[in-house]
C-alpha cells in the first residue's frame, strides 16, 4: 500500500459539513457532520448505500448543489481557502480549472450538440491561455492519452457516436484536460459493463497519478473502492462512520456497519450457502433513530448507542464512529 | 444437450433464437432505397434446467440475456426452437392452452421501482395472480393467502395496505417475490433480480430466493452480470456473447477452470476486495454492434487467441472433458495453452484453493 | 417506522399530499378555486337561487324593460344587475346562460375524454396497423378548426332537420363539433403515455398472469396516464366554453330563447351602443371569470403533476 503521508497541508478538507433539504416538513439533513482530509494526489473511496449522502458531499465540494439542498454547517477548504462560500461565478472558474467532475452517465456530462473536440477545446481555452490550434493540438493528445484510437478523426464526432466505454473515457479526458489538482468522480462506471468497468477505473487511475491529481470517488461497490483508492470513507446515514486505508477497513473492518457491509459482499469461489446480511434497511431522512443512526440494525448495539451519538475515534490511520470502541477493549 | 444431468429437465431451450425487425416501414425502405435490418438477440440457444435447480445465464448488457428471459415466460414470441417445459414444447401451444403453464412460469423482474403499479395497494398487486388464475374463491381467503405470502418473504400481513413508494428497494423487491410465488409456480426466471439493490439488502434478498427455492423445490433461470451473485446462487452456469452460448457447464467447473477466453476475460474483470490491487492484463475492446457483428466467431476482435479460422467461422459448441460445453475454436484445438493467454493469471487455480479451503 | 405501519385514511393522505399543499399555498390558485365553485354552484342551482325565470313569459314585463342595475340611477331594487329590452333580469340570464355554457364545456370534455382515452391506450398498447389508422384519422381531425367544423356540422344539420326542431337540436351540435376536433388531444397524450407504461415491468407482470389487455389498459395503465389527461381536461373545459360562446356569438350556436353566455354577448351586443351597456357587460365578465379561474386551475394541475417542477 502507498501509505498515506499527510504534507503540511492537504489538499481538500471538509470540516464539520452537514447538508439539510428545506422541505415543507422542516429541515431534512442529509450529510450530517462529516470530517475528512484529502492529501494531494491521494484516492479516497467515498461507500455507501443509496441515500447515504455520499454523492451530495461530492456535489457539495463541486459547487453543484442544488435548491432546496444547502450546506447549513461547516466548511470546505480547497488549497487552504474556504469554497462553500464563494461566488458561483467564483466557483464555475475553480471547477474545471482546480477540480474536475466525471458522473455515471457520460451522457448528462457531454453537450450532445457539439463535437467531443469543440468542448475539449473551449474548456481548454477556458481554463489555459492557448491559441485555437494550440488548444486543438492539446484536445487530440487528451482523447490519445485515454485511450481513444484514431483521435484526429474521432474530435470531430459528436458523442453519441462513441460507445458507453467510449463516452465516459472522453469525459474523463474533459475532467483532466484543464490539469486539476482534484476530481471529483461520482459512481463513474455504475452505468458500465463489467469488462469496460475495468478498463475506466484503470485509466482513471493512471491519469490522476500521471497528473498527481488527487480523487474522491464515490461509489457504492466496495469492490471497485478495493481495486483504486487508497483510504475509504464508509458513510451510512450521512454520517460517516469509519474512514482509514482501504487495506485495514477491508482487512480489519471496525464500525458493525462496515463489518456487515464486507460480509454481506458476495465473493467469487467463497462456497458459502448463506450470505451474511444485514437486517432492515437505512433509515429514511424523516425518521432517523436517536443516538447512533446504525443502532437499530446493529447486532452489537447496547443503550448509549440509542442515547448518544457516537463521535470519531481515532484508530489506526484513520476514525471509527462508535460507542464499542469508547468503552473498554471488548 | 448442455448440461449433463440424470433425470428429465424442467425446462430445456432448444435451437432457441429471437430476431428483431428494425427495419424502417415499408414506405421508408422505398423511398430511401434500403434493405430490412434485423438483430440476432437470441442464437441458437441449447440449454437444460434441471428440476429444482438453478441456471445462471451471464453477460454483458446486450448480449441478449434478458430476452431470452422474455422468451421463456412468453413476453416474446421465439423466432426459432423450442422451450420445452415439463415435457411440452411452449413455443407450439395456442394462447389459449398457454393458461395452465402461466401458473406454473412466473417471473422476478429488475427494476423494483417499475415493476410493482405504483397506483394499487399492495394487497392488491398480491392478489391479482390470485384472482386471475382463480386460486383463492373468497375474500377472505384471499386476504389471509396475501398475509401469508406477505410473511413468507419477511414483511408483515399489515403492509399490505399501504402503497409501493412507502417501501424500500429490497421490500419492493420482496413484494416482487410474494406475488411471483403466489400462484404457486414450479419455475421462476428471475431478470438481475439484485442489480438494482445495494449491497447489505441484496444479500437479504438472494439468502430470502435461496431459502424459498429449498422450501417450495423452485427451479431458477438467473439472469445477472454479477458473477458472485451467480457464484453463490447457481448450480449451473450459461455465458452468452452477442446472442449466443459461449460456454456452459456445471458453476463449480465454470468458475474453477474457464475455458473460453470471454469466460476468462469475464472472471478477470471480477472485482474482488480480497484482492486488492494486483496487475490485471488490460481487457481491450468493447461489445461490437449486435446489429453488425464481426464474422466468424463474434468474439474474434477482442480475442487475444483468434487466428484467421476464428475470424471466417463460428464455432460449434463442443463437449468439453469437465462436463461443460464450449464454442471456441482455440479451445477445441488446444491453442489455449496458459502462456499464450493473456488473463490466465493464475485466477482458476486460486478460485480452486479458495473451494477447496471454504 | 411505527408511523408508517398503520395505514392512513384516504382524507387524511389527500390532506397530507403534495397536490393539496401545492393548492393551498398558492393563494392564485385559491381564488381561481373559489371562483369557478361559486359560478358553478350558482348554475347548478340556478332555477332555485335566480330571482326570475327569465324563460317565464308570462312573468316579464315591458314595464321592466332596460333598467340599469341597482346602484345606477334609476335602478330597480329587484333587478340587481338591471334587465334587458324585454324586461328580463340581466342577473337570472346570466345564471341560467352559465348553466348552458357550463353544461356544453363539461358534457363535450366528457366524451372527447372517453373517445381520446380509449382510442389513445388502444393505438398506444397494440400499435402497428390500429395505431397507424387511428393516428392518421386524428392528423385529419386536427387539420379542421373547430369553429369549422361547427359551421359544417350546424349547416348540415339545418339543412337536414324541420326548422322547428333546429333550436333544440344546437347543444347536441355544439357539444359534437367540440368533442370531434379535441379528442384528438387526449388521444395523442394517452397513447404517448401508455406506449412508456406498456413496456414497464408491472405491466409484463400482469401480462404472465394471463390478464387480457383490455383489463390490463383499464386497470394498470389508465390509472397511471390519467394525470395530464385532467391537466387538459380542465384547460380544454376553459375552451370549450370559449368555443360555445364564440359559436353563440356567431349566431350558430344556442337560440336566443336558451341562451348561453355566448348568446348573451351577442344579444346584448347589439344595444351596447344606446348606452345600455349592462346587457353585455355582466355576461361578458362572467365568462372572462370562468375561463380564466378554469385556466388557472388547469395550470396548477400541470405544475403540481409535474415531477419536473417539483
Amino acid at each position: 500500500m502507498s501509505t498515506t503521508t499527510f504534507p503540511n497541508a492537504p489538499l481538500l478538507s471538509v470540516r464539520d459539513l452537514s447538508i439539510c433539504f428545506d422541505t415543507r416538513h422542516g429541515p431534512l439533513r442529509a450529510v450530517d457532520g462529516i470530517t475528512f482530509d484529502l492529501a494531494p494526489g491521494e484516492i479516497l473511496g467515498m461507500v455507501g448505500e443509496s441515500g447515504a449522502g455520499k454523492s451530495l458531499t461530492g456535489t457539495a465540494i463541486t459547487g453543484l448543489l442544488e435548491r432546496p439542498g444547502r450546506i447549513d454547517r461547516g466548511e470546505i477548504l480547497f488549497e487552504g481557502k474556504r469554497i462553500d462560500t464563494l461566488s458561483p461565478d467564483e466557483m464555475r472558474r475553480l471547477r474545471g480549472r482546480r477540480i474536475g467532475a466525471i458522473f455515471q452517465d457520460p451522457l448528462t456530462s457531454l453537450n450532445p450538440l457539439m463535437t467531443v473536440g469543440q468542448q475539449l477545446v473551449q474548456t481548454i481555452r477556458t481554463h489555459l491561455p492557448k491559441s485555437k490550434d494550440a488548444a486543438r493540438a492539446r484536445a487530440i493528445e487528451c482523447l490519445a492519452e485515454v485511450g481513444i484510437p484514431a483521435p484526429e478523426a474521432r474530435i470531430d464526432q459528436y458523442p453519441h457516436q462513441f460507445s458507453g466505454g467510449m463516452r465516459q473515457r472522453v469525459v474523463i479526458a474533459l475532467a483532466l484536460c484543464a490539469e486539476p489538482s482534484l476530481v471529483i468522480a461520482d459512481e463513474p462506471t455504475t452505468a458500465l459493463d463489467v469488462s469496460i468497468q475495468a478498463q475506466i477505473l484503470d485509466l482513471l487511475k493512471k491519469m490522476c497519478r500521471e497528473r498527481g491529481a488527487a480523487v474522491i470517488l464515490v461509489t457504492h461497490d466496495m469492490g471497485v473502492i478495493a481495486e483504486t483508492a487508497d483510504r475509504v470513507a464508509v458513510m451510512y446515514s450521512g454520517r460517516v462512520v469509519e474512514i482509514g486505508s482501504v487495506d485495514r477497513v477491508v482487512r480489519d473492518p471496525r464500525h458493525p456497519y462496515t463489518k456487515g457491509l464486507m460480509q454481506s459482499i458476495p465473493r467469487v469461489g467463497s462456497g458459502v450457502q448463506r450470505l451474511t446480511q444485514i437486517d432492515g434497511a437505512m433509515p429514511r431522512l424523516t425518521d432517523l433513530p436517536s443516538g447512533c443512526a446504525f443502532h437499530p440494525r446493529c447486532p452489537r448495539a447496547f443503550d448509549t448507542c440509542q442515547q448518544t451519538r457516537p463521535a470519531a475515534l481515532p484508530v489506526e490511520g484513520g476514525h471509527v464512529a462508535c460507542h464499542l470502541y469508547q468503552e473498554e477493549p471488548a | 444437450m448442455s448440461t449433463a444431468t440424470e433425470q428429465k429437465p424442467l425446462v430445456a431451450l432448444d435451437g432457441l433464437s429471437k430476431t428483431f425487425d428494425l427495419s424502417p416501414p415499408l414506405l421508408n425502405r422505398l423511398i430511401e432505397r434500403k434493405g430490412r435490418r434485423s438483430l440476432r438477440a437470441v442464437d441458437g440457444l441449447n440449454i437444460d434446467i434441471p428440476r429444482g435447480k438453478t441456471f445462471a445465464l451471464v453477460g454483458e448488457s446486450g448480449c441478449g440475456k434478458s430476452t431470452v428471459a422474455k422468451l421463456v415466460v412468453g413476453l416474446h414470441g421465439a423466432s426459432a426452437g423450442k422451450i420445452t417445459f415439463d415435457g411440452t414444447d411452449l413455443t407450439k401451444l395456442a394462447a389459449a392452452d398457454r393458461g395452465a403453464f402461466r401458473k406454473r412460469i412466473q417471473m422476478i423482474f429488475q427494476d423494483p421501482y417499475a415493476s410493482l403499479n405504483p397506483r394499487w395497494r399492495v394487497r392488491d398487486i398480491i392478489a391479482e395472480p390470485l384472482r386471475s388464475f382463480g386460486i383463492t374463491s373468497s375474500k377472505a381467503e384471499e386476504r389471509a393467502e396475501v398475509g401469508r405470502l406477505l410473511e413468507l418473504v419477511g414483511l408483515s400481513a399489515r403492509d399490505g395496505e399501504k402503497f409501493p413508494h412507502e417501501f424500500s428497494g429490497g421490500q419492493r423487491q420482496r413484494i416482487s417475490i410474494a406475488r411471483a410465488i403466489s400462484s404457486k409456480p414450479e419455475f421462476l426466471v428471475c431478470d438481475e433480480p439484485t442489480s438494482a439493490l445495494d449491497v447489505s439488502v441484496q444479500s437479504q434478498v438472494l439468502n430470502l430466493m435461496r431459502d424459498l427455492q429449498d422450501e417450495l423445490g423452485l427451479t431458477y433461470l438467473f439472469i445477472s452480470h454479477d458473477l458472485a451473485v451467480v457464484d453463490f446462487m447457481s448450480d449451473y452456469v450459461g455465458v452468452m456473447y452477442l446472442g449466443r452460448l459461449v460456454e456452459a457447464g456445471p458453476a463449480e467447473r465454470i468458475f474453477s477452470a474457464p475455458e473460453h477466453p470471454y469466460t476468462r476475460l469475464l472472471m478477470d474483470t471480477v472485482p474482488d476486495i480480497t484482492m486488492g490491487r494486483r496487475n490485471r492484463a488490460p481487457v481491450i475492446g468493447e461489445v461490437p454492434n449486435p446489429i453488425t457483428p464481426p464474422p466468424g466467431c463474434s468474439f474474434n476482435p477482442r480475442c487475444p487467441l483468434a487466428n484467421d479460422r476464428c475470424r471466417a467461422q463460428a464455432p460449434e459448441a463442443r463437449k468439453r472433458a469437465g462436463g461443460s460445453i464450449v464454442a471456441c475454436h482455440a479451445v477445441e484445438e488446444g491453442r489455449d495453452t496458459p502462456e499464450t493467454v493473456a488473463c490466465e493469471t493464475g485466477e482458476g487455480a486460486r478460485m480452486q484453493l479458495a473451494r477447496g479451503a471454504a | 417506522m411505527s408511523l408508517e405501519a398503520f395505514p392512513q385514511s384516504r382524507l387524511a393522505a389527500i390532506i397530507e399530499s403534495d397536490l393539496f399543499y401545492k393548492f393551498r399555498t398558492s393563494w392564485i390558485t385559491v381564488g381561481a378555486f373559489v371562483v369557478t365553485l361559486v359560478i358553478v354552484l350558482a348554475a347548478v342551482l340556478a332555477p332555485w337561487i335566480a330571482p326570475h325565470d327569465p324563460f317565464d313569459v308570462s312573468t316579464l314585463s315591458l314595464w321592466d324593460s332596460e333598467l340599469p342595475p341597482v346602484w345606477a340611477e334609476g335602478g330597480d331594487p329587484r333587478f340587481l344587475l338591471g334587465t334587458d329590452n324585454q324586461g328580463r333580469d340581466v342577473f337570472s340570464a346570466i345564471l341560467y346562460g352559465s348553466r348552458i355554457s357550463l353544461a356544453v364545456g363539461f358534457v363535450s370534455v366528457a366524451f372527447a375524454m372517453v373517445i381520446g382515452i380509449v382510442i389513445g391506450l388502444v393505438s398506444g398498447y397494440f400499435g402497428g396497423a390500429i395505431d397507424a389508422f387511428f393516428m392518421r384519422i386524428a392528423d385529419v381531425m386536427l387539420s379542421f378548426p373547430t369553429i369549422l367544423v361547427a359551421l359544417l356540422v350546424s349547416g348540415i344539420v339545418r339543412g337536414a332537420l324541420p326548422r322547428e326542431m333546429h333550436d333544440s337540436a344546437a347543444l347536441i351540435v355544439l357539444v359534437f363539433a367540440i368533442t370531434v376536433t379535441t379528442w384528438v388531444q387526449y388521444a395523442r397524450t394517452v397513447r404517448s403515455s401508455t406506449m412508456v407504461e406498456r413496456s414497464r415491468e408491472y405491466v409484463y407482470a400482469a401480462q404472465l398472469v394471463g390478464r387480457k389487455p383490455f383489463a390490463i389498459l383499464f386497470s394498470h395503465i389508465l390509472p397511471n396516464v390519467m394525470g395530464p389527461v385532467l391537466v387538459i381536461a380542465t384547460i380544454n373545459l376553459a375552451m370549450a366554453i370559449l368555443i360555445e360562446a364564440t359559436l353563440s356569438f356567431l349566431g350558430v350556436g344556442m337560440p336566443p330563447t336558451n341562451p348561453s353566455l355566448g348568446t348573451l354577448i351577442r344579444v346584448g351586443n347589439e344595444y351596447l351602443f344606446s348606452g345600455v351597456w349592462w346587457v353585455v357587460i355582466f355576461p361578458s365578465l362572467t365568462l372572462v371569470a370562468l375561463v380564466l379561474a378554469v385556466n388557472l386551475l388547469g395550470d396548477w394541475l400541470r405544475d403540481a403533476l409535474n415531477p419536473k417542477l417539483r
